[in-house]
């Protein structure tokens, strides 16, 4: 073990930068208090009562995983909760199992010690392997491990959630149980010996926003708690008792960071209004609960696409009412008051449903899809808009239907939603009975006769991803043909200028979904043609708002006029980029051509 | 009634951490006894600790082998999750 420095002596460490930002602060090294169980060995009689320790310990074990699962789940989102469900089956693996009774009965040792013996032969394998991936992947089994041998002993371990001050987090490794445990505030930054990119640990600190660095090797031999530590998460960089002139730099670097990171807040913050004074919103499109910092921190209005296929996926079962209800109450009260729009299961096409049996299509994405798929399996499309009900009476939550071609859709989707609020009303269960109710526009059909469904409908998105699909005939995911996709197609402007006049006359607000809402070149053409609203991703946010903010009303108007002249996609765009290179050249320098 | 099928891992992380996962729950489902071997390695299908053993990385040739009553089922769903990506 290498010797512990002076004081006064600054070392720096290179690791993996994990998260970013920078952190400067006093260490807090988190011992992993290894238990280290002692030999004894047993008589044949106590056998089964050493069996039953065991299988006692497995069961409180996995009783504490699933709480922490929750936790995680609730506060983190189900995709970060689920980390733990390979915990759980470590801890169901019958040949593992199996093999500790046997070997216990083998060599009659405590249980402890034939425990350790046969997770190390795991773990000593694991280590082996090529794949980072798969090696990260002891984390997990020596989580589980220690978790087992600690309710063996008996002993309760002090955790992370016992930090009094602000400090560094130095540890060896952290366990996802360990950050899920820690609070948010208190931890300035991680540091940890081991690790890689696709780490707990990393995930964890990336989401959590809080700078940190892995893969250090050693850090826990070098620092003490109450060492003045430097963390770089940009560069990977860790400096243990910095010397006054790297203090000082590195205090000017944070303040250079948290100044570029306030630049772009500036304009997060800032009204999406044009010169000229016409407000448009920009909103954020997201896929999972956790997606919502992001959301935020770029300054979105709001969400104006929550896609809730990913709920139904890469799973065995179908998601629980209860399960939905947590994830859009979340949402919804983070959000509040600005509004979500959530977009009930739209499954099929390229996105299939684990849980169910769903037959392969011919033609999948005219198939057995969206509205079409909720409006036979009546039983699953409820419970999704029970949670959706019950979200609502927390945040201010709007339904939207996919893939509606007709009036028809439209109203037989309102019929099972106006039963779910009879059954609900009924319960005494709280939501909002005004809930709007809006049609997604993205079959060609629903363009044509959106004057029709504008008469029953809230409001309008455009899915312009599929609209484009469907209207020029082509497979977005067929390459040869990916050179006819074009947003900009006089026939896609023109459904879209349909559209918008359909909603503008029953005084009805439409946005637009797809990615052509986060084509700079398209915005100002999109703003002329009336769209009230632009959903995008996150990222795209500040760019499109830079625009609005750039461009009055009136000019876009005229822009969009004339684009609608042209007679093929190519001139539209051309002119759109020239004329976005004269009004707002700063984002037009970051197009292509 | 014993079936075997031989495949080539297609997904992009192989068979690793999710789809190991995934694999194994499913697995646990069926009565049948499922084996997985590659080269000539052979482990449990049922046992996540088996199946990171086997380090099957994308590209690798592995056969299933059922036992049981359900064994074409089984061998049927437990492909799909090697031959696609589920994310």
């Amino acid at each position: 073990m290498p010797k512990k420095p002076q004081k006064s002596k600054q070392i720096q460490l290179k690791g993996i930068p994990a998260a970013p930002g920078i952190a400067i602060g006093r260490a807090y090294v988190y011992g992993t208090e290894d238990i280290i169980p002692v030999e004894r060995t047993i008589d044949r009689e106590e056998i089964p009562d050493e069996v039953q320790r065991f299988k006692d310990s497995l069961k409180k074990t996995k009783k504490e995983i699933l709480a922490i699962e929750k936790k995680i789940s609730s506060e983190m989102g189900v995709e970060h909760g689920r980390i733990f469900s390979a915990h759980l089956l470590v801890l169901e693996d019958s040949v593992l199992v199996h093999e500790v009774v046997a070997r216990l009965k083998k060599k009659r040792k405590n249980v402890e010690i034939v425990f350790t013996e046969v997770l190390n032969k795991y773990i000593n394998v694991l280590s082996e392997a090529r794949d980072e991936y798969l090696r990260d992947r002891i984390s997990d089994i020596t989580d589980v491990g220690k978790r087992i041998l600690k309710n063996l002993s008996g002993i309760e371990q002090r955790g992370l959630a016992d930090i009094d001050d602000k400090s560094i987090v130095i540890a060896y490794d952290l366990s996802p149980s360990d950050t899920a445990m820690m609070h948010k505030g208190r931890v300035l930054g991680f540091v940890t010996d081991i690790g890689g990119r696709t780490s707990h640990t990393a995930i964890m600190a990336k989401s959590l926003e809080i700078p940190a660095v892995v893969g250090l090797e050693s850090v826990t031999d070098v620092v003490k708690s109450g060492d003045q530590i430097i963390l770089d998460g940009l560069h990977g960089v860790v400096i243990v008792n910095p010397t006054k002139r790297f203090l000082e730099k590195y205090r000017r670097e944070k303040k250079k960071y948290e100044h570029l990171e306030h630049e772009l807040n500036e304009l997060r913050s800032l009204p999406s209004e044009t010169p000229d004074g016409k407000k448009i919103v920009v909103a954020g499109n997201i896929e999972l609960p956790e997606d919502v910092a992001s959301v935020i921190s770029h300054g979105a209005e709001g969400i104006g696409l929550y896609r809730t296929e990913y709920f139904y996926m890469n799973r065995q079962d179908v998601p629980s009412e209860e399960e939905q209800f947590n994830a859009y109450k979340s949402v919804a009260q983070r959000i509040k008051p600005n509004s979500v729009i959530v977009r009930s299961l739209d499954l099929g096409g390229d996105k299939f449903l684990s849980a169910l049996d769903v037959p392969k299509e011919m033609n999948p994405f005219l198939g057995w899809r969206a509205i079409r798929f909720c409006l036979a399996r009546t039983d699953i499309f409820k419970a999704q808009l029970r949670a959706i009900l019950r979200a609502s009476a927390f945040g201010n939550l709007k339904l939207m239907y996919p893939m509606i071609s007709g009036i028809a859709e439209l109203r037989q989707a309102n019929e099972i939603l106006e039963e779910v609020k009879r059954d609900l009303r009924k319960e005494g269960i709280p939501f909002n009975d005004q809930i709007p109710v809006g049609a997604m526009i993205e079959v060609p059909s629903a363009a044509i006769t959106s004057h029709i469904l504008a008469k029953e409908a809230d409001f309008f998105s455009i899915g312009t991803n599929d609209l484009i699909q469907y209207s020029l005939a082509v497979d977005r995911v067929n390459e040869k043909i990916a050179y006819l996709y074009e947003p900009a197609h006089p026939a896609v402007l023109s459904l879209v200028k349909m559209v918008i006049d359909s909603a503008h006359r029953e005084n009805i607000p439409v946005g637009l979904c797809g990615e052509m809402a986060g084509d700079v070149a398209l915005t100002m053409i999109l703003m002329g043609l009336g769209l009230d609203e632009f959903s995008t991703s996150p990222i795209a946010v500040p760019e499109i708002k830079k625009i609005i903010r750039s461009v009055r009303f009136t000019e876009a108007r005229n822009i969009a006029e004339k684009a609608m002249s042209f007679t093929t996609g190519k001139e539209v765009m051309r002119y759109a980029k020239s004329r976005l290179r004269e009004l707002v050249p700063d984002i037009a320098a970051e197009l292509a051509s | 009634m014993q079936v075997r099928k031989e495949l080539v891992v297609k997904n992009r992380t192989g068979l690793h951490a999710r789809p190991a996962a995934m694999f194994v729950q499913i697995a646990n489902k069926f009565q049948s006894d499922i084996m997985i071997e590659k080269e000539d390695q052979k482990v449990n299908g049922k046992s996540i600790m088996g199946i990171l053993m086997l380090a099957a990385e994308k590209g690798s040739s592995i056969t299933i082998i059922a036992d049981g009553e359900d064994a074409e089922k089984a061998v049927e769903e437990l492909s799909e999750i090697l031959l696609h990506d589920i994310d």
